[in-house]
């Protein structure tokens, strides 16, 4: 087994709205190996930014991890409270890369001040070799003319360029850990593939443990080692890449595959989810999902189920693993994927593309 | 799909160019030389990335951008430029648009009657109260809303039935053409299921026609008869959704349809997206223009790509 980087256990999140508590994350725990692509994938309101955000100290100001550890280290990154406890870990040794890159980087200063100065900050380097590091990791993320475009601003930039100047910041301190939140959704889809391309690519290279968190179930099976699916602010499973698009276990990670419009049939209706995600501010009983599994037992509205073994790699929470449970079959849309997709994707394929 | 020629041309676009003053001497063409028809009762597709011009040309239709040459018909009148004032509030009634952002495309201080009453209102479509609160009714009711909604505001609503509110408003004025400028995009993945669903039941029922609006075409062949791909303001293929994606011809198509992420990790780690680099101004010219290639698929292309595009097909 591959070391362990980073460990958090039982974590909770609170956030305080008005005179309301919301229980963001409910214990999660997670332990991600050196070197390896982590995907975190869910739908807006499962917590899947906060939780990532207790790695970096970056929980809004309302918001308060109430229980659990984050071990880093040796350290409890749970228990730093002062900013400069932070300095030398957040952007250094963890990094984050967010959703749009135009609110990331400071509109009014060039693209070359705004890597200079992590560099310079964070290596000590003098302003001639900050710079001319700086135009090589502007050429190592792929802008063409980089010594020319040291100057440029952000709004001279293309989306697609932005978000690789942004990968240029977060990786110019060489981080340890990489969390990508959600880095491609505000990018053109050509532009998307070239972005995780490039993030793979630095990667292999220089060996970094990535965090990637997002919607898109496409994304996940390109980029991902393993992968968790949260919902209502837990990690509801978790497994291999494979174990997981291949032998999902949970309902809910069922409903996510099948509601694909990859997978839909023309004149069909697409699978989807009745209702809408639990109420954080309640106290949520049983499994979160229950009362929009078409397949809850009676017992999903009363316990929470714990994590069943389903292979050294893989655990689901939900009682359709429990040996008592009903003997159920993952909906037909999702059942023999890999054959279904390879129709797809070979010739004569809706999805061929055609290098034959 | 049945026989091309018995059908009924709803919406037609001939040589659509739209300009924009950017400060500069030239001014920026946003579209360039738009040719297409949608058909009574199909989901037209029009398919481009960021800057492309495809919300630009449903905005033109909508009457919202001017056009710089060209003229938009519906049901064989004119009507782009201007227009009387009851022909344009005829356009106004007959064709429709749904938003991306459903929470920015919705009066938050208004209620959900009030939002979904206002075409009414400006166009007296109702007799009395109770006619109107009626037709409100059917409108929720067909987006799978409750009347008990109606009293509500926008933020009391998850993002899935804000977007039902957004197509009842549009619906309630019984258009012929719903223009959806990428309604799903804003969307949670299995909230986007229910509004495609929805949207392709709503066709059935009411024979409407669409003119949708995407960046991505997993959703496209699911949703469209029939696809027009935009790059940089021009239309650079136009065919039926199942010939689109057995024969995409233009280059550009094909990197669209390789950036498409599969969701199986075998396959996917395997595929490369292919980038297409040339710009507009490097497949342009005298000897370009939309040829049919194959019967019912246009190409933006040279008479020599052409015959290039053609025989490709026959392999794929």
């Amino acid at each position: 087994m591959k070391n362990i980087v980073i460990s958090a256990k039982d974590i909770e999140v609170q956030f305080r709205v008005r005179d309301n508590y919301l229980t963001a994350i409910r214990n999660v725990s997670l332990d991600l190996y050196e070197g390896e692509t982590f995907a975190i994938v869910g739908e807006s309101g499962s917590g899947k930014s906060v939780f990532t955000k207790t790695f970096t100290g970056m929980l809004e100001s309302n918001g308060k991890i109430t229980n659990g550890s984050v071990m880093y280290h040796g350290q409890d990154l749970t228990k730093l409270t002062k900013e400069k406890d932070w300095a030398g870990i957040r952007g250094v040794k963890i990094a984050t890369i967010f959703q749009d890159p135009m609110t990331s980087l400071n509109p009014i200063r060039t693209i070359g001040s705004q890597i200079t100065e992590v560099i310079e900050k964070h290596q000590k380097l003098s302003k001639a070799d900050a710079k001319k590091q700086a135009i090589e990791i502007m050429e190592r993320v792929g802008i063409t003319n980089a010594a020319e475009r040291f100057d440029n601003y952000p709004f001279q930039y293309s989306g697609g360029m932005r978000q690789r100047i942004v990968i240029a910041i977060a990786l110019s301190c060489h981080p340890e850990i990489l969390i990508c939140d959600e880095p491609t959704t505000a990018l053109d889809v050509t532009i998307q593939a070239q972005i995780i391309k490039l993030i793979k690519d630095l990667q292999k290279e220089l060996g970094f443990t990535t965090i990637y968190i997002t919607h898109d179930l496409g994304v996940v099976a390109n980029v991902a080692d393993r992968v968790g699916v949260m919902y209502g602010g837990q990690i509801i499973e978790y497994g291999t890449v494979e174990e997981i698009f291949y032998d999902p276990k949970h309902p809910y990670t069922w409903a996510l595959l099948s509601a694909l419009p990859q997978l839909g049939v023309k004149g069909e209706d697409l699978y989807y989810i009745t209702g809408t995600p639990p109420s954080l501010y309640n106290k949520i009983k049983g499994d979160a999902f229950a009362p929009r599994n078409p397949h809850a037992l009676k017992i999903d509205f009363e316990q929470e189920p714990p994590f069943f073994r389903v292979s050294d790699t893989h655990y689901a929470k939900t009682w359709l693993l429990d040996p008592r449970a009903p003997k159920l079959e993952k909906p037909e849309a999702i059942q023999n994927l890999h054959e279904k997709i390879t129709r797809m994707t070979s010739k004569g394929g809706a999805f061929h593309v055609g290098h034959d | 799909m049945s026989d091309m020629t018995n059908r009924e041309v709803l919406l037609s676009l001939r040589n659509v160019e739209i300009s924009f003053d950017n400060g500069g001497k030239e001014k920026f063409k946003a579209v360039q030389d738009a040719n297409f028809d949608i058909y009574k009762g199909e989901t037209f597709a029009l398919v481009g990335e960021s800057g492309s011009g495809k919300t630009t040309i449903g905005r033109a239709i909508m009457r919202i951008n001017p056009l710089s040459n060209g003229e938009i018909t519906f049901e064989g009148n004119r009507i782009s430029g201007k227009l009387s004032k009851q022909e344009d509030m005829n356009v106004i009634r007959n064709i429709q648009m749904i938003f991306q952002d459903p929470a920015a495309s919705l009066n938050e201080r208004a209620t959900i009657e009030y939002i979904i009453s206002e075409g009414l209102y400006n166009f007296h479509l109702y007799e009395n109260e109770e006619d109107r609160i009626a037709k409100v009714d059917k409108a929720l009711e067909e987006v799978g809303l409750l009347p008990e909604h109606k009293s509500r505001y926008p933020h009391e609503f998850s993002g899935g039935q804000r977007q039902r509110v957004g197509i009842a408003r549009a619906l309630i004025m019984e258009p012929k053409l719903i223009v959806a400028d990428e309604p799903i995009s804003a969307l949670d993945v299995s909230i986007r299921a229910q509004v495609l669903n929805l949207m392709n039941k709503l066709k059935a029922e009411k024979s409407l026609t669409y003119l949708f609006i995407a960046h991505d075409l997993s959703v496209v062949r699911f949703i469209a008869d029939r696809v027009a791909v935009i790059h940089l303001g021009r239309i650079v293929e136009i065919a039926e959704t199942e010939e689109l994606f057995a024969h995409p011809l233009h280059p550009y198509t094909i990197s669209l349809l390789s950036a498409v992420p599969m969701p199986d990790p075998i396959i996917e780690k395997q595929r490369e997206p292919i980038v297409y680099t040339e710009t507009v101004a490097e497949k342009t010219g005298p000897d370009y223009e939309m040829r049919e290639i194959r019967p019912g698929h246009y190409v933006y292309c040279t008479p020599e790509q052409g015959i290039e595009y053609y025989n490709t097909s026959m392999n794929q």
